[in-house]
């Protein structure tokens, strides 16, 4: 078959459409950004009329893609770790539902943050769901696992987890592709009720789920994605995880590690193989890209077991790992180059120059000197970057949509007025209904969607919001005396301080809109126009 | 054979067009390789590095490890300090020497170059200047893979290849224009390693 060259992100994308998939369902988020969008810019989904626009949040990306799987179809949805919080709800009880089409739900995780708020481990919410996780060790496991992930749902009618890194997401390699499967027609499910969880049903609906376990356990036996190697030398056994594998294998040249090895891609942990080597072996090191979920449940709450990873400090709590830890962990010399010379300085992320985002600040920085620093909360995008100096402007970032409700809670508290800044993204994703209960009370919180037309920090993505928000702010009721669109450019800089000083004086909720494209899409659109 | 680069600029610099003629010509061997490249928020103006591994071989990971790397190739010469950790005792430093500057604490770019000079083997070159002399402005990364060409295991030919394919769409101009400033920067590094 084709060999091609993909991204973690675009095997799992190729791997679902030649897996058959009817369509796929997300919201924009690093580092899994780039599944949906290699859906969309290929022929061959375009030409199955695969389903592959934006969803407005993950909520609403789980749950069509659980609509779909209801009527028959093969779906995926797809986020970040921190996307799957906001669709946990849907996500949970689509295991108690459990699917009819083949459903797989796609968390990419980031340890090391290098692009998040914080680096949760989304196998804690797949277990916590009771369903079957799978986690690729490369681009071609990555591809399989989407390919047959679909059967395998179907099996045994449960939503399949596949969890993934940033370093794989991220990472390019070359990966053979498979026979295209054909797709599911439409088709109800058998049991007209199994989507009814009110709670006489979801109680058996639970019980079934629970009864599937030993299942799942049995499969996790025998599953490809799980391999014993023996090894000679028993002072010491390898549970290697997903990328953990790799790390390990690094640190040999030769390929050869004289320690027994359970290399594991798929959960829950196979029982036998665990037991195996943890009768075998002297001591177990467990390997892991994220937190030490296997490791804690191996380690027990007594610690009994003699169990060495991240907990005991043989590799470090938090953070990426990398072949340095997993070779410090085995006692192996570890080579470093040069130290980083003092002289280099840190290079964060800023605002790109002529990014709109720059000239709100400066106004709102100057519309808030009457009233003093520290009121200012903000929202997951670009303008976060607006925390670092010279502006220091805003003084949170917590979730999608916090920003309205956090003003809202502070105003609450007596902080007036209490300011928030969101983009037109975010602001859809997760600020609409918080907007709703600053309305309820009319709270003197003065809210700026900053609206860039596209959903700018994964790479300029279309906003179901553009050309809506002030109908939308206004449905939501806010007084449209109160909803003020501006232009943030240099020229109308006095204006715009104007208008957000009349409006932080106003004892109600307001809304300002500055508008002004993304000077990134702004580009790349003249570019394609050029082309033309 | 195997051959370990980090790839280090700054955001928006386009590395990842250097990474990409790499793995036309990587690909054309025959080679297994790896690339872990940078995406999302640093991609704004951000410290950026790509980690890039081929070689006869199966590769086990897509990160190098410390010490590890045979080549440094920087866009930017403060960034290519910043991964010195990363190479190999005998590895090579081949570094733009036209600085990026987007912070208000940029070191002074005389001190930035007796750092490079501290290295046994680097090659330090204004790519960006040396485009322009050759008036290809806006190939300076080719200038660049090319100065590191010689210590790269793979057949220049390879490299050449691979440009045709990557800007074959753009037009022979473009094409020309990129070959030209790939043999500018391997004139450079044979005259200067």
């Amino acid at each position: 078959m084709q060999k091609l060259l993909l991204l973690g992100d675009e095997a799992i994308a190729q791997g679902a459409i030649d897996g058959g998939m009817s369509g796929i369902y997300a919201y924009p988020g690093t580092p899994s950004t780039e599944i949906t969008e290699y859906v969309q810019h290929s022929k061959q989904a375009r030409e199955k009329k695969i389903h592959s626009q934006w969803a407005t949040n993950e909520k609403t990306a789980m749950e069509s893609a659980l609509g779909m799987s209801y009527a028959g179809k093969r779906a995926m949805a797809c986020m970040k770790h921190v996307g799957l919080n906001v669709a946990a709800d849907a996500f949970i009880n689509s295991a108690i539902t459990g699917v009819n089409g083949g459903l797989i739900v796609v968390s990419a995780d980031d340890p090391s943050m290098h692009s998040s708020q914080n680096e949760q481990d989304s196998r804690v919410l797949g277990k916590f769901a009771l369903i079957p996780i799978l986690e690729p060790s490369s681009q071609q496991e990555a591809y399989d696992m989407a390919y047959h992930g679909f059967e395998f749902s179907e099996k045994y009618k449960v939503p399949v987890l596949l969890r993934i890194a940033t370093r794989l997401a991220h990472s390019r390699a070359g990966v053979e592709t498979k026979e295209l499967k054909p797709e599911n027609k439409i088709s109800l499910p058998s049991n007209p009720t199994q989507f009814v969880l009110l709670p006489s049903i979801a109680r058996k609906q639970y019980k079934d789920l629970l009864n599937k376990q030993a299942a799942f356990d049995e499969e996790s036996e025998k599953s490809l994605y799980n391999r014993y190697f023996e090894g000679s030398d028993k002072s010491l056994g390898i549970i290697a995880c997903g990328l953990g594998y790799n790390y390990l294998i690094e640190n040999y040249p030769d390929r050869k590690v004289s320690y027994p090895v359970l290399k594991v891609g798929q959960y829950p942990l196979p029982r036998k193989q665990v037991e195996k080597i943890c009768s075998e072996c002297k001591e177990v090191l467990v390997l892991e890209d994220g937190y030490p979920v296997m490791e804690e449940l191996l380690k027990g709450f007594l610690g009994k077991e003699k169990i060495k990873g991240r907990l005991d400090g043989s590799i470090p709590r938090d953070g990426e790992l990398n072949p340095n830890h997993v070779g410090a962990a085995l006692g192996l010399k570890q080579t470093y180059g040069k130290d980083i010379p003092e002289i280099v300085k840190n290079r964060p992320p800023s605002m790109c120059s002529g990014c709109s985002h720059i000239d709100v600040y400066l106004a709102l920085n100057e519309a808030l000197k009457e009233y003093g620093t520290g009121r200012v909360f903000s929202d997951i995008g670009c303008y976060t970057l607006g925390a670092y100096p010279p502006y220091n402007s805003i003084n949170s970032c917590v979730d999608m949509g916090a920003s309205v409700t956090m003003a809202k809670g502070a105003a609450d508290a007596g902080l007036i007025p209490s300011v928030c800044v969101i983009g037109d993204s975010t602001f859809t994703h997760g600020g609409m209904t918080g907007l709703l209960d600053a309305v309820r009370e009319n709270s003197p919180i003065t809210v700026i969607i900053s609206d860039n037309f596209t959903t700018a920090m994964t790479g300029g993505q279309d906003s179901p919001g553009t050309n809506k928000l002030d109908k939308i702010v206004i449905g939501l009721g806010v007084v449209p005396a109160h909803v003020r669109i501006i232009n943030p450019l240099k020229k109308f800089h006095e204006k715009n301080v104007k208008i957000l000083k009349e409006e932080l004086a106003y004892n109600g909720v307001s809304v300002v809109i500055p508008q002004r494209e993304c000077i990134q899409t702004l580009i790349r659109k003249k570019r394609e126009k050029n082309k033309k | 054979m195997k051959t370990d680069i980090i790839l280090a600029g700054v955001g928006g610099q386009g590395i990842i067009s250097i990474a990409a003629t790499i793995s036309m010509a990587a690909l054309k061997n025959n080679f297994y390789f790896k690339q872990a490249e940078v995406h999302g928020m640093s991609q704004r103006g951000g410290a950026v590095q790509s980690h890039f591994r081929f070689s006869d071989k199966e590769i086990a990971s897509d990160l190098i490890p410390m010490g590890g790397a045979d080549i440094i190739l920087s866009v930017e010469p403060m960034e290519s300090l910043r991964y010195l950790p990363f190479l190999h005792a005998d590895g090579w430093l081949v570094t733009n020497t036209s600085p990026y500057i987007n912070i208000p604490n940029y070191p002074e770019p005389a001190d930035i170059l007796k750092e490079i000079k501290k290295l046994p083997r680097h090659i330090a070159l204004d790519a960006d200047k040396i485009a322009e002399e050759i008036g290809s402005q806006r190939s300076s990364n080719m200038v660049m893979l090319g100065a590191a060409s010689p210590f790269l295991q793979i057949p220049f030919e390879s490299l050449e290849d691979g440009i045709c394919k990557m800007f074959g769409g753009k037009g022979d101009d473009i094409v020309a224009s990129n070959l030209k400033a790939l043999h500018a920067g391997k004139k450079f590094s044979d005259a200067n390693r």
